[in-house]
């Protein structure tokens, strides 16, 4: 086995003891690279369909190609869709940072989408490497009845014995991809030739390395126009993954205090 | 925003560049050691020293600390979240990745404080090797040998030892050896050799990267050296099948037995045997995903699914493995844990066990050898408190298979559940072999028929009818009204009577809740096998224990169709018609279910028919639509005449 295989059976591993151990399980699909593997992978895992819904908690500040992609690709991969809006901006707290404060109406479109279903597990395609609080996280995540996080309260998880029991009206976040890094991403894109959004490779000297809203995410400088130049790319550069994420970089806990409060 | 990434052209111009990250080999390395020796300021100075940081981030932890008031650490680069930065230490676990020449390293920081053993357990649970961190000045601690011991729990046998803060030592070579000798001693108590102990100081970066003139006494690796020493787990190839089951999907016409190889080899046309029932069979196919069956034979670590040449009734918890080198099975375990919870376990205690993918309640038989492997001292035979360690004896609810760490260290270890949250965990020591410590050479015989050719001929397919209700409520009568009518309409309905088969097959059994639950096994056992031959089984049986009537439900699979038979309790006794509830009433009959109030009705039956409003037929009729919505009566037979 090689180190893609691993991550590979790993993800697997995961996503077949979410599906034994929630009732009512979504995955959370915002389209990007990470996700679009995560579904590639739960179609591994459940040999060619996806048995929960895909849900997009969509902010209506995605790119036009994210949404043509989204549509296709629904159809393609015979996902069961379920596209679920997030609230006008005045309806969120109004004390975080402009870009933050706009990120954060995902997480209440993903509070209200989570109680008008009654989900008990949502999948999340987040990794260890993005960002130094997701690093912290736990496969199998317990979330508050209000959606939150507590960091300093989180199980032990070892030897993939995972806490799948959340108490009433509470979920858990489970992240099948919590171990890859960006690099794994996009090798495994390459090898398994997974369909991507083309604001990933670079045009005009940019290109996206992480996709958001419209309004919060920035291109960065690269030739990079093809997945095996980001490969190359990747081993080089020193720029973190999230540069061109604004709300990163407002303030010194502002994603810490979104993550805390629900967020992904 | 503006930011320079190195472009691809530029990249291909780097002669020298080190190979591609997902070829170099990947180890897992944690770092632990009591709270302050230093694991995150190594750790930072370990990222500044092989160039793994983001450009920026020194600047804006410095300009962050200057903001603070407060002079720069390098731990500050781990400890990511506000609380840690405000109180100066590391919560919970975290991972970051960087590169030496050699290796492609996940670090893995765990926290030193006693009160997150926790957190260090599930970080260290996921490493090849470890490092453990001693303060120079403080020497071993507590926490040092806790964590040491853990290690030796967790089955981490590379360890490094880093002896740090050198600089308040003077940079002393015999503080060096005299730390040096203890923990070495220590740990080969454990039965683990260091494969280094290295002075550090990791603030400056003595022997970090590179031996400086104050260590110039010290002839062993620097700690990038000791890294690219430390391997990766061994792939588990080598030792005997044990394919744990997580699921069992039926998406389409396949029925696909899904889980890891845990260790060992399989491929398709190798012969298998499931514990803990010790069923015997091939294995078909091995099915993919977008390619499907695949030949080549799928090594440890593959999540696989299989397909197999008989239809047997497995489920989550079993274990594949190949005849010869079989899993045992067992209702009672010894094992080495660790406990977390801040409830101490206790004999007697009764809780949830994990072993793989099976889990099952059981209890506490026995405690022995418990200590705080902080101060190695014996703190007795009762109890097991938090953050100690013992050996317990346990008793198991039900059969497993399990082999012991020794045998298998990835399924000889067990974690315990309590009220939904893992509280402690451990090594299984020793398998005190069940009645079938071997597989039984049993090769279930397949039916001649298949199970389209007889719903073909009775226009259903196969289902267990379960009706439940207290005495004299009807259901033998409508067990028999049923009965009638399914076998009018040209099907094979069996009655399984609950009365009846007690003065035959479970002539042995008496009304103890024991006798009671082995009783409903049986009949679960026999209608689930007509079921699955293609019948009709109506069982009729109080069936009184809702824990009971869960284990039938289970045994039956999808083919079970629960109904509650739900007079009420006056009318049945008014009924009366075997003189039951006169008997009981004077005295006669004790331990009756319909007068001793031990009936626990359904919660979510299929159907719930109160016979005392409804007719007979009506009730039947009732039955029926239930099984035609279910799919388990046909309403057409054009096209599966062509199969008769």
């Amino acid at each position: 086995m090689d180190h893609l295989d691993q991550l590979e059976a790993q993800s697997i591993y995961i996503f077949r003891e979410a599906f034994a151990r929630l009732k009512k399980l979504a995955l959370l699909w915002s389209l990007g690279k990470d996700s679009n593997v995560m579904i590639w992978l739960a179609r591994k895992a459940f040999f060619g369909r996806v048995p929960f819904p895909a849900l997009h908690v969509d902010t209506g500040k995605k790119f036009p190609e994210m949404y043509a992609f989204r549509d296709r690709y629904a159809n393609e991969w015979g996902l069961d869709l379920r596209i679920e809006p997030c609230p006008p901006i005045d309806a969120v707290d109004p004390t975080l940072p402009p870009a933050a404060r706009s990120a954060a109406r995902k997480t209440e479109g993903l509070k209200m989408a989570l109680a008008k279903h009654g989900f008990d597990g949502l999948i999340a395609g987040i990794r260890r490497d993005e960002e130094a609080t997701r690093a912290k996280e736990r496969v199998f995540s317990p979330r508050g009845t209000e959606g939150g996080w507590d960091v300093r309260d989180q199980p032990p998880e070892f030897w993939d014995q995972f806490n799948a029991s959340p108490p009433p009206g509470a979920h858990l976040r489970i992240h099948p991809i919590l171990h890859w890094t960006e690099a794994d991403i996009w090798a495994y894109t390459q090898r398994e030739n997974i369909p991507i959004i083309p604001l990933y490779l670079s045009k005009n000297g940019k290109r996206y390395r992480s996709l958001g809203d419209q309004d919060i995410t920035f291109p960065v400088a690269s030739l990079a126009a093809s997945i095996e130049d980001i490969l190359i790319e990747l081993e080089q550069t020193k720029v973190p993954e999230r540069a061109g994420r604004a709300l990163d970089h407002e303030t010194e806990d502002a994603f810490e205090r979104l993550r805390v409060s629900g967020y992904l | 925003m503006n930011i320079q990434l190195a472009t691809a052209a530029a990249a291909r111009d780097v002669a020298q560049a080190p190979a591609p990250a997902i070829s170099r080999p990947q180890v897992r390395i944690v770092i632990v050691g009591h709270v302050d020796h230093g694991k995150s300021t190594l750790v930072g100075r370990l990222l500044h020293e092989t160039g793994s940081l983001p450009d920026g981030k020194l600047e804006m932890l410095k300009a962050v600390s200057a903001r603070r008031g407060m002079p720069f650490e390098w731990s500050f680069l781990l400890d990511a979240l506000q609380t840690e930065r405000d109180q100066g230490i590391t919560i919970d676990t975290t991972q970051i990745r960087f590169r030496t020449h050699a290796r492609e390293v996940v670090l893995i920081d765990a926290p030193g404080h006693a009160e997150f053993l926790r957190n260090m357990i599930t970080g260290a649970s996921q490493a090849d090797a470890a490092v453990l961190i001693i303060d120079a000045a403080e020497g071993v601690r507590d926490q040092t040998r806790r964590h040491g011991y853990l290690l030796h729990l967790l089955g981490i046998r590379q360890v490094a030892i880093v002896i740090n803060k050198m600089d308040r030592v003077g940079f002393s070579r015999e503080r060096y050896q005299e730390i040096s000798d203890e923990i070495s001693a220590h740990l080969k108590g454990l039965g683990v050799q260091p494969t280094a102990v290295i002075p550090i100081s990791a603030r400056d970066g003595d022997g970090v990267a590179a031996r400086t003139p104050a260590i110039a006494w010290y002839g062993g690796p620097t700690v990038v050296e000791a890294l690219d020493q430390l391997t990766p787990a061994k792939p588990m190839d080598a030792i005997a099948l044990r394919l744990p089951i997580q699921a069992i999907y039926k998406f389409d016409d396949r029925r696909i037995v899904a889980g890891r190889i845990e260790s060992g080899s399989l491929k398709s046309g190798d012969e298998i045997v499931i514990m803990p029932a010790g069923k015997i069979a091939k294995v078909k196919t091995v099915e993919s995903w977008p390619v499907t069956p695949i030949a080549a034979p799928q090594g440890a670590g593959r999540s696989v699914g299989i397909t197999l040449d008989r239809e047997l009734f497995l489920e989550r918890g079993d274990v594949i493995a190949h005849a010869p080198a079989s899993v045992r099975d067992t209702k009672r375990l010894r094992a080495r844990i660790f406990w977390l919870h801040d409830t101490p376990l206790t004999v007697g205690a009764t809780m949830l066990v994990r072993i793989g993918t099976m889990e099952t309640r059981a209890s506490v038989v026995a405690i022995e050898n418990a200590v705080d492997p902080g101060e190695l001292s014996s703190v007795g035979t009762q109890s097991i408190g938090r953050n100690h360690v013992g050996e317990i004896d346990l008793a198991l609810a039900r059969p497993v298979a399990a082999d012991t760490h020794a045998d298998n260290p990835r399924t000889g270890r067990l974690v315990i559940e309590v009220n939904g949250r893992i509280a402690g965990g451990g090594l299984v020591l020793s398998v005190d072999a069940g009645t079938r410590g071997v597989p039984v050479d049993i090769v279930p015989v397949e039916s001649a028929l298949r199970s389209d050719e007889r719903s073909a001929r009775y226009r259903h397919n196969g289902a267990v009818v379960w009706l439940t209700g207290l005495p004299a409520s009807g259901k033998s009568t409508l067990a028999r009204a049923l009965e009638r009518r399914l076998f009018s309409r040209g099907g094979s309905p069996i009655l399984l009577d609950g009365d009846t088969l007690r003065a035959g097959l479970n002539g042995d059994l008496g009304f103890s809740p024991k006798d009671r639950a082995e009783n409903i096994r049986r009949l679960a056992e026999v209608a689930a096998h007509l079921a699955r031959n293609g019948h009709i089984a109506i069982v009729a049986a109080v069936s009184p224990s809702r824990d009971d009537r869960a284990e039938a439900r289970r045994i039956a699979d999808g083919f079970f169709h629960e109904i509650h038979v739900a007079a009420s309790a006056d009318v049945c006794e008014a009924r009366d018609p075997k003189g039951h509830y006169q008997k009981a009433r004077a005295g006669q009959l004790a331990g009756f279910t319909g007068t001793d109030g031990g009936y626990q009705p359904p919660l979510n039956p299929e159907l719930a028919l109160d016979t005392g409003m409804t007719s007979v037929t009506e009730a039947a009729d009732e039955v029926e639509r239930l099984l035609r919505r279910s799919g388990v009566l046909f309403e057409d037979l054009a096209d599966l005449a062509a199969n008769i």
